[in-house]
């Protein structure tokens, strides 16, 4: 396995507890245990996170850019999922 | 709906490309060149403050110089990475810049004579990259734009520390001052060219606007470096080397002499004061680290035999 072999790691940060892990980047790797190392002297050197993941990029199933209209419209017509859809009279508050 | 119009609709209203998108293909080169140039410098640029790590008047000052080296190996990897979502291979970039095919900026072609020149390089250099940098970070490509928020964070520290070497020097011995004054007699000029060309001579400038690639023009960025490091100079009790430096009120900007760019293009030519040691560390350093990469992979291969068999 030449380095042109090794897998692509996408990298995602939690900066600290409470926060979700955030996507910071990604990087190649031979294995999971270099893939992590790699991730925290790339996107680690100043403490920006306390955990760690790294997923193989191959793993990752995403949706169709060019299909991306048929995907999401169906939720732009339902605007009354908003709360700012609804009328409320005048001086009712709590609500 | 053509991939062109929405390619151009998203440009129009200033949105941005992302990997998977649809876009013109000279609009992935020009990205895919222009990446690995920057990814090349942030590594080639190593080099000429690596040569004073060992030699660092002080602990202090030693670690500091580590950490910003590293923090230069680190963009190098942001920006292979951002120029990989383009469907370009990390190895592939490194062999074009191994047999000069792609090109890194001539900056990092000029000695480190003195330990003042880390100095220079920090306030001047790394002050102009970030000049350069900080409206990549609303570059129209996504990983681009992403990968130089993080190298914007971290370059202020790099510009910092450079001043305070030099400020500690400018009030240090005679012998002191005159060193850092001579780095940055050295550094001033290549740092203006650092901007690239004259307008009128950046035949690419137009296109790479249009793109939403360059936000503002080579001029309008050389001359915003000037009009924040001239009172800088000051502060350092140093002066740069440019008699026709002086405030003109009536433009709201420092006016300032003619550049020598027929240096500049003798260095891109290759023929700059440390082209070839440049070249020749990098490709010795990825050769001498190939048995590390052979490492890993024969240990990844062997940890996956291994649990193939324990599955069987
Ligand atoms: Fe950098
Ligand atoms: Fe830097």
């Amino acid at each position: 396995m030449s380095t042109r072999d090794w897998p692509l790691w996408e990298v995602f940060v939690r900066s600290r507890r409470g926060l979700s892990h955030v996507h910071v980047g990604s990087l190649h790797a031979p294995d999971a245990e270099m893939a992590l190392r790699n991730a925290r002297d790339v996107y680690t050197r100043r403490q920006e996170g306390v955990s760690l993941w790294v997923v193989p990029s191959a793993e990752i199933v995403a949706s169709e850019a060019g299909q991306r209209e048929e995907f999401f419209d169906p939720a732009a017509d339902k605007i009354y999922r908003h709360p700012t859809f609804y009328e409320i009279p005048e001086g009712v508050e709590h609500l | 709906m053509s991939a062109e119009v929405s390619f151009d609709e998203l440009l129009a209203d200033d949105g941005r490309v992302e990997p998977r998108d649809p876009m013109p293909e000279d609009y992935r080169r020009s990205l895919v060149r222009q990446i690995a140039q920057h990814a090349h410098s942030e590594i080639i640029g190593m080099q000429p403050e690596g040569n004073w790590i060992s030699r660092a008047p002080s602990l202090r000052r030693k670690a500091i110089l580590m950490a910003k080296v590293q923090d230069e190996a680190g963009h190098g990897l942001y920006l292979y990475a951002a120029a990989e979502t383009l469907g370009v291979d990390r190895e592939d970039l490194l062999d074009q810049l191994h047999t000069g095919r792609q090109k890194y900026s001539s900056i990092f072609n000029y000695p480190t004579l003195t330990w003042a020149d880390v100095g220079a390089i920090g306030w001047l250099v790394d002050g102009a990259a970030i000049v350069n940098q900080v409206p990549l970070c609303r570059c129209s490509y996504g990983p681009y734009a992403r990968a130089m928020i993080r190298v914007c964070k971290e370059e202020s520290f790099h510009q910092r520390q450079g001043f305070e070497i030099l400020h500690t020097l400018a009030h240090g011995t005679p012998a002191q001052k005159a060193m850092a004054q001579d780095a940055v007699d050295r550094y001033w000029w290549p740092a203006l060219m650092m901007f690239g060309p004259p307008d009128a001579d950046s035949p690419h400038s137009a296109q790479s606007m249009a793109w939403g690639i360059k936000r503002f023009s080579n001029d309008e960025l050389r001359q915003r470096f000037i009009d924040m490091t001239v009172p800088q100079a000051e502060a350092l009790g140093l002066t740069l080397p440019d008699p026709e430096l002086r405030w003109n009120a009536e433009r709201g900007h420092y006016d300032s002499g003619p550049i020598d760019f027929t240096e500049l293009f003798e260095v891109i030519q290759g023929n700059g004061p440390c082209n070839a040691q440049r070249m020749g560390h990098r490709v010795r350093a990825h050769e001498d680290g190939a048995w590390v990469r052979e490492a890993a992979s024969a240990y990844a291969a062997k940890q996956a035999a291994r649990a193939a068999g324990e599955v069987a």
